[in-house]
């Protein structure tokens, strides 16, 4: 029944009107006690609803929707149990800044504080981990609050709001009338940043002849790539990124020096080390990038450009705050900027680039390097998006594909979540169905949410996961070699299950490289087949991620290859690991 | 150092909480916190004593304004400032000692609020350097319990904060 622009509905439809309104298509999910009501008027809706097989699937797939489309994720959850296994995507989202709406449902506002059954206090425990989250305690409210839910995750700088909602709040009848404003007295981002600051960035950037732009993942979620390239090229600046800003400038931008920090390449550190500006934009001077901060750019005046003021000298002394929206904030400087005096600088770049170029150990024949598994993916899926999930293959990722579009890389950067990667390719896939969507996972992290491969098959979402199967937790494993004296404890996972049969008891399509000639085709047959599939590729099982800043150094204080090779597999017993996968594999 | 934050703040369930849980996450430290509601009743004022160098008081203020509830936040300096806190401090007592602990409440302007047989309960209001010396003053008689509500302030002369 409608009167005027109000109708009677409960609570649970009200708020799939309200997902509608704010432009929602999908939902990641999965039913329980407390959130019936809501799945009950879902069942008549038009909503797309991906059913996953674990709660944090859902809020990891939510994720990935919401980093390949730049729209908000949703994703949904019973109470209790249901809403705790959100926890870890809700965490994830929220350090790398990503828009998520998380639907919980909650036991009836009687029993609230009665330790019911599957009650758990929800927007207690994600108070640390979501940008704002509501307990609806009057159905009347649920419109504004949802209004405002997707108001918040969506702007300033993006992240994830919980709204926990009690089952007879689902059940209750209001008049249904969806506001067209948020009023937050207390919430008022800041787009434009401040002329008086920008002119005095140009200027700064004008007496600058060592530039250097360092852009985060800011830059992508503000949609801002254009612009940052346009500033590079116009003053003449290399580019480095963080692990969150990858793919906002193309990897093969004769301007571009890679990732920084602790895997970052040489050039990058050495570049970022030596420079006498640092433009900052959408980054936040991570640990894991600045390494020892006393002896971060000791030379370099900053300008950091950020949304979030806290960001700002937070880690890093600031010279030139500019508090804004990257995409505005650069589209301003790049009227005022010239071309700095850094030709000198940039030839001295290259010719680090010439003189120390990310490669990596070739093997024996063979065997194959997982840094060319990367490089075959490169190749053979130019304009994929890639996901990973967390270890060495992310940083082989990050290191050895070579992208071309944002949005194209992403990966847990902040928490560092193994088992993000399927699930946020899901997400990632459904958001963009016109997208090759790879998983680049590690045969540790792929079993934190290889369950998802139900989910894959039954909405029939063609995701490529390509395991690089080195039997050991290698990123851990690297640590224990390079600083624990090779003690590899508990890091080595014979035992893991044959990928291949895994995929197909799943109904999805399973293959296997065992040797570098095999990659190629089993990783284009994967793609081809336009079903869910595993590429199990078995490789090097002691490669290393290199270079590498040891934790604490500074960051021009590098490993690489060179000065530590990592001797093939010295332990013999080790080494049979992957003899012994093959040998397995061959008695089957 | 210290400062005096004067906090603005939805008048909401959860709100304190999400505070508190703010300064032990980042690992900033409270020496008191004192919460009532305003002239407007929808907005509660957090009068929060913080220490820590300008760094962190800076971080402070921008990781509260961050919370969605806040309104806003004001670092009130003790010059320009009326500040006052209230104390109730209960003292042991008897006729010896009764005189002399009147005496004392009198020249800081306390009141005495209860007196029992082996007890008197003062209450005095003030800065904390004149709570920290009535306290001192008291002690010789033997303290029994003490509360403090924590440090309210406002900003002099017609400006609100």
């Amino acid at each position: 029944m409608t009167t005027g622009s109000t109708e009677k509905v409960n609570g649970a439809r009200a708020l799939i009107k309200c997902l509608e309104e704010e432009g929602v298509d999908t939902l990641f999910g999965y039913p329980g006690g407390q959130i019936i009501p809501f799945y009950n008027e879902l069942y008549d809706s038009n909503l797309r609803h991906i059913l996953v097989r674990h709660e944090q699937a859902a809020a990891h797939a939510a994720d990935g929707y919401a980093r390949a489309t730049g729209k908000t994720g949703v994703c949904v959850s019973t109470s209790g149990p249901g809403a705790t296994n959100l926890v870890t995507g809700i965490a994830t989202a929220y350090m790398d800044s990503v828009p998520i709406v998380a639907l919980t449902g909650q036991v009836p506002r009687f029993l609230i504080g009665n330790d019911a059954f599957q009650e758990a206090d929800i927007t207690g425990i994600t108070q640390p981990i979501t940008k704002h989250n509501y307990l609806v305690q009057d159905a009347k409210e649920l419109p504004r609050i949802v209004k405002e839910a997707f108001h918040i995750a969506s702007t300033g700088r993006p992240g994830p709001v919980l709204i926990d909602l009690p089952k007879d709040i689902q059940n209750a009848e209001i008049d249904f009338y969806y506001p067209d404003k948020v009023e937050l007295r207390g919430y008022k981002p800041t787009y434009k940043g401040n002329i008086q600051q920008i002119k005095r960035a140009a200027e700064e950037i004008a007496n600058s002849s060592m530039p250097i732009i360092y852009a985060g993942g800011g830059v992508i979620s503000s949609n801002a790539s254009r612009e940052l390239v346009e500033l590079a090229e116009t003053i003449n600046a290399p580019v480095t990124t963080t692990l969150m800003g990858i793919s906002s400038i193309p990897t093969e931008h004769p301007l571009y020096v890679g990732m920084l920090g602790m895997h970052g390449t040489k050039y990058a550190n050495y570049a970022i080390q030596e420079s006498d500006l640092i433009i900052a934009v959408g980054a936040r001077f991570d640990d894991r990038v600045t390494g020892k901060l006393e002896s971060f750019a000791p030379n370099a005046r900053v300008i950091h450009i950020d949304v979030d003021p806290a960001e700002i000298s937070k880690n890093v002394k600031v010279h030139i705050p500019i508090v804004g929206d990257a995409k505005q904030v650069l589209k301003s400087l790049n009227k005022y900027v010239k071309r700095c005096n850094s030709e000198a600088w940039i030839e001295k770049i290259n010719q680090w680039k010439k003189e120390f170029p990310l490669t990596y150990r070739q093997g024996s024949q063979d065997v194959v390097m997982p840094q060319f598994v990367i490089e075959q993916i490169s190749e053979a899926c130019r304009d994929a998006i890639i996901v990973t999930e967390v270890g060495q293959h992310q940083m082989w990722a990050a290191q050895f594909f070579k992208y071309t579009k944002p949005r194209t890389f992403l990966t847990s950067g902040g928490l560092g979540t193994m088992g993000y990667g399927f699930p946020a390719a899901i997400g990632a896939k459904v958001g963009r169905p016109d997208k090759t969507v790879i998983n680049v996972a590690g045969d540790g992290s792929f079993q934190m949410n290889s369950q998802e491969l139900a989910t894959v098959v039954q909405n029939d979402i063609p995701v490529v996961s390509v395991i690089l199967n080195n039997g050991y937790l290698g990123m851990v494993r690297q640590w224990q070699e390079l600083f624990y004296d090779r003690r590899y404890s508990h890091t080595y996972i014979k035992g893991s299950v044959d990928f291949v049969k895994l995929a197909e008891a799943y109904g999805a399509l399973g293959l296997r490289a065992e040797r570098p000639s095999e990659v190629r085709p089993a990783i284009e047959e994967a793609v081809r087949s336009g079903r869910p599939a595993v590429v199990e590729v078995i490789v090097e099982c002691e490669a290393n991620v290199y270079p590498m800043v040891p934790a604490g150094a500074a960051i021009n204080e590098i490993l690489d290859i060179e000065e530590h090779a990592d001797t093939p597999c010295a332990m013999p017993d080790l080494r049979t690991a992957t003899a012994d996968r093959l040998l397995d594999l061959e008695e089957h | 150092m210290k400062h005096t934050l004067a906090v603005l703040v939805e008048n909401k369930s959860g709100v304190l909480s999400r505070v508190a849980s703010l300064f032990s996450r980042r690992g900033y430290n409270i020496d008191s916190l004192a919460v009532g509601v305003t002239e407007d009743p929808e907005i509660s004022r957090m009068t929060i004593v913080v220490h820590g160098d300008d760094h962190v008081l800076e971080q402070v203020t921008k990781q509260l304004n961050k919370l969605v509830d806040v309104i806003k936040v004001s670092d009130i300096g003790a010059d320009d400032a009326v500040e006052r806190e209230l104390a109730l401090i209960k003292v042991s007592a008897d006729v010896n000692t009764r005189a002399e602990i009147i005496q004392i409440a009198d020249i800081f302007r306390a009141r005495i609020v209860d007196v029992a047989p082996k007890s008197m309960t003062v209450e005095v209001t003030g800065d904390e350097g004149k709570i920290q010396a009535i306290e001192k003053l008291f002690r010789q008689f033997g303290i029994k319990e003490m509360a403090r509500t924590g440090k309210i302030a406002l900003v002099r002369g017609p400006k609100k904060v």
